[in-house]
């Protein structure tokens, strides 16, 4: 299995926008996924009964494979990157919630008390005090949601969009390995460079975390 | 909307669709046998790893990443690569199923060891247990939660991800969402579709079953 280097340097404008398009889908799906799992979280922290079935829930649409979601939506959204991006968002919402959840249990009482004490407002105390003491967990499902995703992309080529995943079914094809040798390595290489910023952006949110010297 | 329910379930539900080679029956038991020889595949790898790596605390490292690299493998293309360079075989379906199950058994294990009380270490070792002793009779019955969360997972992942196969020419309940998407055969598809979304759910809650019933006398 040899690589054709000519065919990349002909094809740097469509791997470029490949990339890009991958991207963009994967990062919609985190980007609405939070949106949805946010406030969920928030109702499955402070409502007890709804936590086991919110948790639940979200497990149970982890379980239906990606391929069949992206299927199933097939009757509502067409073969369309709306179709993508709703898939992907169900994926990771079984990261986002329970990192979510799990980020506003470790908040401690002691502290939501204090700013009890000082006459903050319950929103307030959400927005101030507990979402930020949280935002290390969260980010740390923010961040695996974010890998998960751009993998899960290149899935959606079945169903005609995929970004990088185009290259897989070019390749098989046309029994040509360079395509498929490219959107591997891409695919890798975007989640990587994604992770490596969201530690990036996680260090300059949460200054308190960081030991002083 | 309603028509394709319709058909959807007299799809499912008529008994020519059961029967035959290319028949429910028959491809539900390709998939299965896809599924769980890579799951066990898979454990035969992962499992010796994440035990020695949370036995002995070295390349704890490696398995952290490995589990990302893991996880950010697209596997349609790890398919088509290695269907690309070996063939027509099973290879490609197994290599990428196996791939994609490991690092989930791997990191499980490594974090059940490493939730492991130090202290019930130091006791057992203490008492005069061999290092085996210490792994088998008091590691790895306390670990065995966390390995069998990341079993269920592993298996759930590699049951959804079998679809792939036919998208190489092999079987199993894939076969309905490849040649439906061929033939824009929608019914087909989705038919095969829920099939697979129905074994992965039967196989998790089966597990689940298996794991309360092991963990029966254990407190929550």
């Amino acid at each position: 299995m040899t690589i054709d280097w000519s065919w990349i340097g002909d094809h740097t404008d469509d791997l470029t926008t490949l990339t890009v398009s991958h991207l963009q889908a994967a990062l919609s799906a985190v980007f609405f996924g939070l949106l949805i799992s946010l406030p969920l979280a928030v109702v499955a922290h402070r409502v007890r009964p709804l936590r086991g079935f919110l948790l639940g829930l979200s497990n149970v649409l982890f379980t239906i494979p990606s391929i069949a979601i992206f299927v199933l939506l097939l009757p509502v959204s067409g073969l369309t990157r709306t179709t993508t991006v709703i898939g992907l968002t169900v994926y990771t919402l079984v990261v986002l919630l329970r990192n979510t959840v799990e980020g506003l249990d470790s908040v401690p009482v002691k502290t939501k008390e204090a700013a009890k004490a000082m006459g903050t407002r319950p929103f307030r105390t959400l927005l101030t005090v507990e979402l930020p003491l949280a935002l290390p967990v969260i980010m740390a499902g923010v961040r695996i949601a974010t890998v998960m995703s751009i993998s899960l992309v290149s899935v959606a080529t079945y169903i005609g969009d995929g970004g990088l995943g185009q290259l897989f079914t070019d390749g098989f094809q046309r029994d040509f390995p360079t395509p498929v040798i490219a959107g591997v390595v891409l695919t890798l290489l975007l989640a990587v460079v994604a992770d490596a910023l969201l530690v990036a952006v996680q260090y300059v949110l949460t200054p308190w975390t960081r030991r002083r010297a | 909307m309603y028509e394709l329910f319709k058909d959807l379930g007299s799809w499912l539900t008529s008994g020519d669709q059961w029967s035959g080679y290319d028949g429910i029956a028959h491809r539900l038991a390709e998939h299965l046998q896809y599924s769980l020889l890579a799951t066990l595949i898979a454990m035969a790898i992962g499992l010796p790893l994440g035990l020695l790596i949370g036995h002995t605390g070295r390349g704890a490292f490696v398995a952290i990443n490995l589990a990302s690299f893991g996880r950010a493998l697209p596997t349609v293309g790890l398919v088509v690569l290695v269907f690309l360079a070996s063939g027509l075989s099973m290879w490609p379906v197994y290599i990428a199923l196996v791939a994609l199950a490991v690092p989930s058994i791997v990191t499980n294990t490594y974090a059940g060891m490493t939730a492991v009380d130090p202290d019930v270490k130091d006791a057992a070792r203490g008492q005069g247990m061999r290092w085996h002793q210490v792994l088998f009779q008091v590691e790895l019955p306390l670990a065995l939660p966390l390995i069998m969360t990341g079993l269920r997972l592993a298996l759930i992942q590699v049951v959804a991800t079998a679809t792939i196969a036919a998208y190489v020419s092999f079987g199993g309940l894939g076969r309905y969402v490849f040649d439906g998407l061929a033939q824009r055969d929608l019914v087909q598809v989705m038919g095969g579709a829920v099939l697979v979304a129905v074994v992965a759910i039967a196989l998790d809650l089966a597990l689940s079953g298996v794991q309360r019933f092991l963990f029966r006398h254990r407190p929550a």
